[in-house]
């Protein structure tokens, strides 16, 4: 485990620790699994954010890919009663065509990321308005599709499916981002893509390959969020969850000059993020400021994790410059 | 004449380096000091504790007779001292006139803003003196780096500067343009200017400095004045012993061709074409000017840039290489010129650089093998001597020689066919510079093509065995040993026809 993330660790705890000594509510078994349901759904996303982040590139257009893909997956399920297995297959592959157009521009036609993906954020909130007659889309009464309601929504012995699904992919994550060819690919290029071309790494294909793996995650999610939400109002459905994923993905330790980060990281930034959502509530303190208490812990916190690192480099130069001091002693004693 | 910048006992302790221990220097109005030294020798910190950047442990600095523990970065560009940087320090989005007067523009009375007027007078004047042939409204981005470093000279001036430190000026220049930089040291020399010529080229060193200064890991080694100054002496001051003659002959005689290149053209001289044979066992020199269109060669044949046209044979059989992993899978591997930007992750680790183009090698099923990566590298630490606490050691933490080794360390765990050396030792010290010498030509007698571009004339007329030079994106002509020399390199680069026979046939 890297230093950085020990330290997120320790700051998730701490945190919890407070809020569960304010408020023990924050404990209860009840608050948990409602806080890691959060969590599952909203650590999809963080994790293919993160990935993108690692390649210096950026995606704005998860919130807008998330309403877009539910209405019409809900649509799919209602309007042409399609079977939910065929359903998700369908939007799955839609969110990963789409994370292809994204590479296909960013790295064949050489946009900038920022650019193509805000585009992204402005076209697919537009379509999913207007592919719904911006009325909110639901299920029809009466609808029910039990095993894919378990599925997404479901709990077993209180623990949320959403966050099993989580756990689950955060692992395979984890190991092709830690420990696979592709994974050193990815950093490589996200370090020095030049050097990365000049050691023979197709690197187009592997920025490509992380919006796509970010398509199919949003793909994934815009289920789980569908059927959270159970009606989706195109105007308004996640409306600025891709800057939660950015926000996740920066807090567990992606820097957005690239080659930095960890899926651990970013699965404890996406914890703190729903903690720091939970405390608000749980603390009383106005809904209003949400934002501005998420705003503030994470400034707070990528600072002091600035301020970490140049502390631990000035103590490692002064223990060098004192074990040099004595060694001159030693001479000067000869 | 008197010195008017005296630097006594001046010593500075990093941790864990000893970099200058009592070191003393005197400068006087119009004479060139020519500082050279290996690399990790102390020149750059001596640079900037004179330029202020870094204070010393201990010893004074005594300008005009008046003695100080340390300068400001002010101070010393009060007390005019000027520096033309390794990097240059230029503003690309800026023309000229804005670079040499940047932060202290001439202001309009009125509102204050810049009067572009009053500062292209004042920097003509300057530019006529080192006879620079482009206005002074031109964008930086469109001058040669020559240019550049004769305008980084104009700056200095511009500030009155009465010792102009020149920290390897010439690397990235070409013969002529090195010519002209030389005059215009003299030129300076003639007006009272003082230079501290730092450079690791050593015939320009001879050429120009009235005496020279040499540091040896942080102590200075020896003095030479005038007549002293050879070759020779500069050498064994350096490292400290002889150097044998840089040419090893190969173990057996050139074999068939390996690498033959036909009527190959690449993007910078679309009309002109190469045609080149490159024999088993030998080192191909590939001389010429910068911008003649060598490393445009290199970059094609390693599928960086597509080439125009013409046709690659590789071992007899006609190849095609459209990315740097075809031109990898078929053995052909390239260290690139710009060793940090193109060659290197600085900040990732010796291990990881080493498998970065071979990762694949390290793993079964997809998964990386961290424990076969960190024994492969450090087999390779081993072979090529590279000196580093470990194999997690951060690249960027290295010397230069340290980390080109890295590079070759990256391909030789590889078996190349081909290698190509893009300005294998560039801002590198002379001992590494031996032992590349060394491996490449233990590689080509293990049957390696090895094809080196190189604007270093020493080293290219010192390590090739045979030379071809490129004049405007072609082969002016090829040289065999018995014809060797600076003179008939110049003729064929500058696009005199070298006489008999000097022109390729195939």
């Amino acid at each position: 485990m890297l230093k950085k993330d020990l330290g997120l660790l320790i700051l998730l705890i701490v945190v919890a620790g407070i809020v569960a000594f304010l408020n023990p509510r924050f404990i209860s078994p009840i608050n948990l699994s409602n806080t890691a349901n959060l969590v599952g759904l909203f650590g999809l996303i963080s994790i293919g954010q993160g990935f993108v982040i690692i390649t210096s590139g950026i995606d704005l257009s998860v919130g807008s890919m998330l309403a877009l893909l539910g209405v019409i997956f809900i649509d799919l399920l209602t309007t042409y009663q399609m079977n939910w297995a065929l359903a998700v297959i369908v939007i799955v592959l839609a969110g990963t065509g789409l994370g292809c157009i994204h590479g296909f521009l960013i790295t064949k036609l050489k946009m900038q990321p920022f650019i193509v993906t805000l585009c992204g954020l402005l076209l697919y909130r537009g379509i999913a308005r207007w592919y719904t007659d911006d009325a909110t889309a639901g299920f029809a009464f009466g609808q029910s599709f039990p095993s894919l309601e378990w599925l997404t929504t479901g709990r077993v012995h209180g623990v949320p499916l959403t966050f099993v699904v989580f756990v689950l992919i955060a692992i395979v994550m984890g190991v092709v981002l830690h420990r696979s060819v592709f994974g050193r690919h990815l950093f490589a290029v996200g370090r020095n893509e030049e050097a990365a071309r000049y050691s023979g790494i197709k690197s187009e294909r592997v920025i490509a390959a992380t919006y796509i793996i970010l398509g199919a995650l949003s793909g994934l999610s815009s289920i789980y969020f569908a059927m959270y939400t159970r009606s989706i109002s195109p105007a308004s459905h996640g409306t600025f969850y891709e800057l939660y994923a950015i926000a996740a993905a920066v807090l567990g330790g992606c820097s957005l000059r690239g080659g930095e980060g960890s899926v651990f990281g970013i699965v404890l930034g996406t914890m703190l993020l729903q903690v720091l959502q939970n405390l608000v509530n749980l603390l009383g303190i106005p809904s209003s400021l949400n934002f501005a208490v998420m705003g503030a812990v994470i400034l707070i916190g990528v600072l002091a994790d600035q301020q970490l690192v140049k502390y631990r480099n000035q103590r490692a130069a002064a223990r060098a410059r004192g074990a040099l001091a004595t060694g001159d002693k030693a001479q000067a004693a000869e | 004449m008197e010195p008017f910048l005296e630097l006594e006992g001046i010593s500075k302790a990093y941790p864990g380096v000893q970099a200058l221990s009592d070191v003393s220097l005197s400068v006087a109005p119009g004479e060139v000091i020519g500082l050279i030294g290996e690399n990790g020798a102390g020149k750059s910190t001596l640079m900037k504790i004179l330029g202020g950047v870094t204070e010393a442990s201990a010893g004074a600095i005594r300008i005009d007779g008046e003695s100080r523990k340390a300068l400001k970065v002010e101070e010393a560009t009060a007390a005019g001292i000027a520096f033309v940087h390794q990097e240059l320090n230029l503003f690309d989005n800026l023309d000229a006139a804005a670079n040499v007067f940047i932060g202290r523009e001439p202001r309009t009375p009125f509102l204050k803003l810049i009067d572009r007027k009053r500062l292209n007078a004042a920097v003509q004047p300057l530019m006529d003196r080192l006879g620079l042939d482009f206005a002074p409204d031109t964008s930086v981005a469109e001058l040669s780096i020559a240019q550049r470093q004769l305008l980084e000279i104009i700056k200095a001036l511009s500030l009155d500067a009465r010792v102009v430190i020149m920290d390897e000026p010439t690397s990235s220049l070409t013969m002529s343009e090195t010519r002209r930089l030389l005059s215009v040291v003299d030129e300076l020399k003639r007006n009272g200017v003082a230079i501290i010529f730092i450079s690791h080229r050593l015939n320009e060193v001879q050429e120009c400095a009235d005496r020279v200064v040499v540091l040896r890991d942080g102590r200075i080694s020896g003095r030479l004045d005038g007549g002293e100054i050879t070759h020779e002496r500069m050498i064994r001051l350096m490292i400290g012993r002889d150097l044998k003659s840089l040419y090893t002959p190969p173990a057996a005689p050139a074999g068939e061709a390996m690498l033959e290149l036909a009527g190959f053209r690449t993007a910078a001289f679309p009309e002109s074409a190469v045609d080149l044979a490159l024999r088993r066992g030998e080192i191909l020199g590939l001389a010429g000017l910068i911008g003649a269109g060598r490393t445009e060669l290199a970059r094609a044949l390693f599928g960086i840039d597509r080439p125009l046209g013409g046709t690659i044979r590789l071992g007899g059989r006609n190849v095609s290489v459209k990315s740097p992993d075809e031109a990898i899978a078929l053995g052909i591997y390239l260290i690139p010129e710009d060793r940090k930007q193109s060659g290197l992750i600085l900040d990732d680790t010796i291990t990881a650089n080493i498998s970065l183009a071979n990762i694949r090698a390290f793993a079964s099923s997809g998964l990386v093998s961290t424990a076969l990566e960190e024994k492969n590298a450090a087999a390779q630490c081993r072979a090529l001597r590279i000196k580093a606490p470990g194999v997690s050691t951060i690249v960027g933490s290295l010397s230069g020689g340290n980390q080109q080794k890295v590079v070759l360390g990256k391909w030789l765990s590889m078996k190349p066919r081909i290698l190509i050396f893009d300005e294998p030792t560039r801002g590198i010290d002379v001992g590494s510079k031996n032992e590349i010498y060394a491996l490449m030509r233990g590689l080509a007698d293990n049957g390696v093509g090895v094809l080196m571009i190189s604007s270093d004339m020493e080293e290219v007329v010192g390590v090739s065995d045979r030379m071809a030079v490129m004049h405007e994106g072609t082969i002016a002509g090829i040289l065999t040993r018995d014809r060797f020399s600076e003179e008939a390199v110049m003729q064929l680069a500058v696009g005199h026809s070298g006489g008999d026979g000097s022109h390729t046939t195939h």
